[in-house]
């Protein structure tokens, strides 16, 4: 675990280091889990050698995700400091909000699912949706 | 309070120890709430945890900073989680690649409706460009977004909370809109799921089901450098 953890990290830096060094509008992690990708493509093919390597990985990053709405919680609660102008605006920005989330949900799943159809990659037959989930 | 009370609650109050118990109590709370509940849209553990934290350091009268002393060391794991979603990625690389020309459509059209959509109904309202700048950039994950505000001269903790608050409505959102739209297709919940709602919405996803939240991760990122780029552009339009 802690093989995988300080593996995970030093994707996070290498990716902190790209992104601020070049100046990309990229935050680090982003470019990071993108050089864990390359990890993960890179793992297969020693694996066929040494079956064990990496193997602890895949553990230990599920258990970080399993968890995610936990890690929204700290800079969540800042909201308690800028309640003077939810208080100005807030009709208004409620509105804004709830209208561009309702209407960007909508027209992203319908361009995904036409453009998936049209480009004959759906994949609508599989899984079934629950009523409640 | 007696006097001894009342120093160990001095004490307490100023070490990271007593705030990083409370967040994560708070989540363990709401979290068996949300479980229990069935994972209701409306019981996102992500809202009643931030209430339940917030209404404590209300009666306490503690200070976001004093709190963020402890509870950054959770705030700190935001990075790896978002380095480690390369793990369910890789695991459906073959759907992904598969789904690559929807992805990239759907990415730019939404990406722009995000910000459009925003904007306009908040320019109804009549608000100043301040606070247009401010919310502009509301979809994308928080970094990303305090630094986009932060470059167009808004507002980057009022884009922070904005971005929160987007988070927690799309993800309560989400389920009962697709399901009533009757979309089947776990890809394409997700993707838009964490395009309109970044990583709260990618949390939700992965509660539902995992591939919708190995979607919703790669739009969260993809919309993360979409918008970077798009939006000082689409904005000049809007606001001129």
């Amino acid at each position: 675990m802690i093989v995988s953890l300080t593996l995970i990290l030093f994707c996070q830096l290498l990716g902190e280091v790209v992104a601020r060094g070049f100046g990309w509008p990229l935050p680090g992690p982003v470019l990071g889990m993108l050089f864990l990708l390359v990890f993960l493509t890179l793992r297969d093919s020693i694996r066929t050698k040494v079956p064990e390597f990496g193997r602890a990985l895949d553990g230990t990053g599920k258990g970080l995700l399993a968890h995610l709405s936990l890690l929204f919680i700290p800079a969540s609660v800042g909201v308690i400091q800028r309640l003077d102008v939810l208080a100005e605006h807030g009709l208004g920005l409620a509105v804004a909000l709830i209208v561009s989330t309702l209407v960007t949900l909508v027209v992203t799943v319908v361009t995904f699912v036409v453009v998936s159809r049209l480009s004959g990659s759906s994949m609508e037959d599989n899984g079934e949706v629950p009523s409640r989930d | 309070m007696t006097d001894q009370t009342f120093s160990l609650w001095v004490y307490l109050s100023q070490t990271p120890l007593l705030w990083l118990v409370v967040t994560l109590s708070a989540y363990a709370i709401a979290d068996r709430i949300s479980q229990a509940f069935k994972r209701h849209p409306l019981c996102n553990p992500v809202l009643i945890a931030v209430v339940s934290v917030a209404l404590v350091l209300w009666v306490t009268s503690t200070s976001y900073p004093v709190y963020f002393e402890g509870a950054k060391f959770v705030h700190f794991l935001l990075g790896p989680a978002t380095v480690a979603l390369a793990i369910p990625l890789y695991e459906n690389r073959r759907i992904v690649l598969r789904s690559i020309i929807p992805m990239m459509v759907a990415l730019v059209v939404g990406s722009v409706t995000a910000i459009v959509s925003a904007v306009a109904v908040a320019q109804m309202f009549g608000m100043p460009n301040s606070v247009l700048i401010s919310l502009a950039p509301k979809s994308v994950t928080a970094p990303v977004g305090m630094g986009i505000t932060e470059a167009l001269g808004g507002d980057p903790s009022l884009t922070a909370i904005l971005i929160m608050l987007t988070g927690v409505a799309g993800s309560i959102m989400v389920t009962p809109l697709m399901n009533s739209l009757r979309m089947k297709d776990w890809r394409a919940r997700g993707f838009a799921v964490g395009l309109a709602s970044h990583g709260i919405g990618t949390a939700r996803a992965f509660q539902v089901n995992s591939l919708a939240g190995t979607f919703a991760g790669i739009a969260m990122g993809l919309n993360a450098l979409v918008t970077a780029l798009l939006l000082p552009f689409v904005l000049k339009l809007l606001l001129d």
